[in-house]
């Protein structure tokens, strides 16, 4: 049975049409957790007792170096198994994910520096959890330049499926770089074994946008993956079909 | 109101990351819809092309 659902999920056009419809699914959900999160964060949690209304940019930061970390495993997991299976659906949406993978690095790291200056005095410091978020960063630009220097759709995706499998070590990396080493960086306060070390009313906005920016990038990766099926399904039928339009001729 | 826009003097650091957020998620919606629209668009350039040929 398993198999089944596996085979009708790598299927192009079946996964075109899933695609399709379930982003208003993702999109809508992700926009009402975000506001909900945003006054919860921004309004109705207390200031905390050390960092004041400064903690307040741990809404969008936390999220963000979420995103950054789970966008890389979805992108070296379906890279996988593309390879294996020489799925075009798994090479499709590994492909989806570096541009917003690299964004969202790029943005917990901007908006760690306007964290760490009034916290820590100082905008940046070589120190592991930076340092390694630093290289994540890198590690989506290597993948994003790589593709753009192979013409060959299928060459581009081989080569950097290799690329983001091995760059998948850095992700434990990152993740216990505040516990191996000394760091500046606060440890974890809900990626953790045990009870989160918050208050309700400061973890609850915390979760929703959580789970809001998580919902907003599968809704992304879904538009996104749909685009890049469409480039390496070069006259499939199904396309036709898919565009309606150009099946009735009129283009 | 003022109150809430000072954050308690943490203004010049939480505003910009909220502003930076922002446009994140627009600048994200706008390249997956370009992305989408133009692979549809080459897409169906194809196809005609390959109309025409026949």
């Amino acid at each position: 049975m398993a198999w089944v659902w596996f085979h009708r999920f790598g299927s192009p056009p079946h996964f075109y049409r899933l695609a399709t419809r379930l982003t208003p699914w993702f999109a809508w959900p992700a926009a009402l957790l975000c506001l909900a999160g945003l006054i919860g964060g921004l309004v109705l949690a207390p200031p905390d007792y050390q960092q004041h209304d400064g903690f307040r940019i741990i809404y969008v930061h936390a999220p963000a170096a979420w995103l950054s970390l789970m966008v890389y495993v979805v992108m070296a997991t379906s890279a996988a198994v593309g390879l294996v299976w020489r799925m075009t659906v798994a090479y499709a949406v590994s492909a989806s994910c570096a541009v917003i993978g690299a964004s969202f690095t790029a943005l917990a790291l901007a908006t760690g520096m306007l964290y760490g200056r009034p916290m820590w005095g100082t905008y940046w410091e070589w120190d592991p959890r930076l340092t390694s978020e630093l290289l994540l960063l890198f590690l989506y630009l290597g993948y994003l330049g790589l593709r753009n220097s192979i013409d060959d759709v299928g060459r581009a995706d081989r080569a950097s499926a290799v690329l983001a499998i091995v760059g998948v070590v850095n992700v434990p990396i990152i993740h216990y770089s505040v516990i191996w080493w000394n760091s500046l960086h606060q440890a974890p306060t809900v990626m953790k074994f045990g009870r989160p070390s918050m208050p309700a009313s400061m973890l609850v906005p915390l979760l929703l946008m959580l789970a809001g920016f998580t919902a907003y990038f599968v809704a992304l990766l879904l538009i996104r993956a749909r685009g890049e099926l469409l480039r390496r399904e070069r006259n499939a039928r199904w396309i036709a079909e898919a565009l309606g339009a150009a099946a009735t001729g009129k283009v | 109101m003022l109150k809430f826009l000072a954050m308690g003097g943490y203004a010049r650091y939480v505003w910009p990351c909220y502003a930076l957020t922002a446009a994140v998620f627009g600048l994200n919606i706008r390249w997956a819809l370009r992305s989408l629209t133009r692979a549809k668009a080459e897409a169906r350039r194809r196809i005609a092309s390959v109309r025409t040929a026949s």
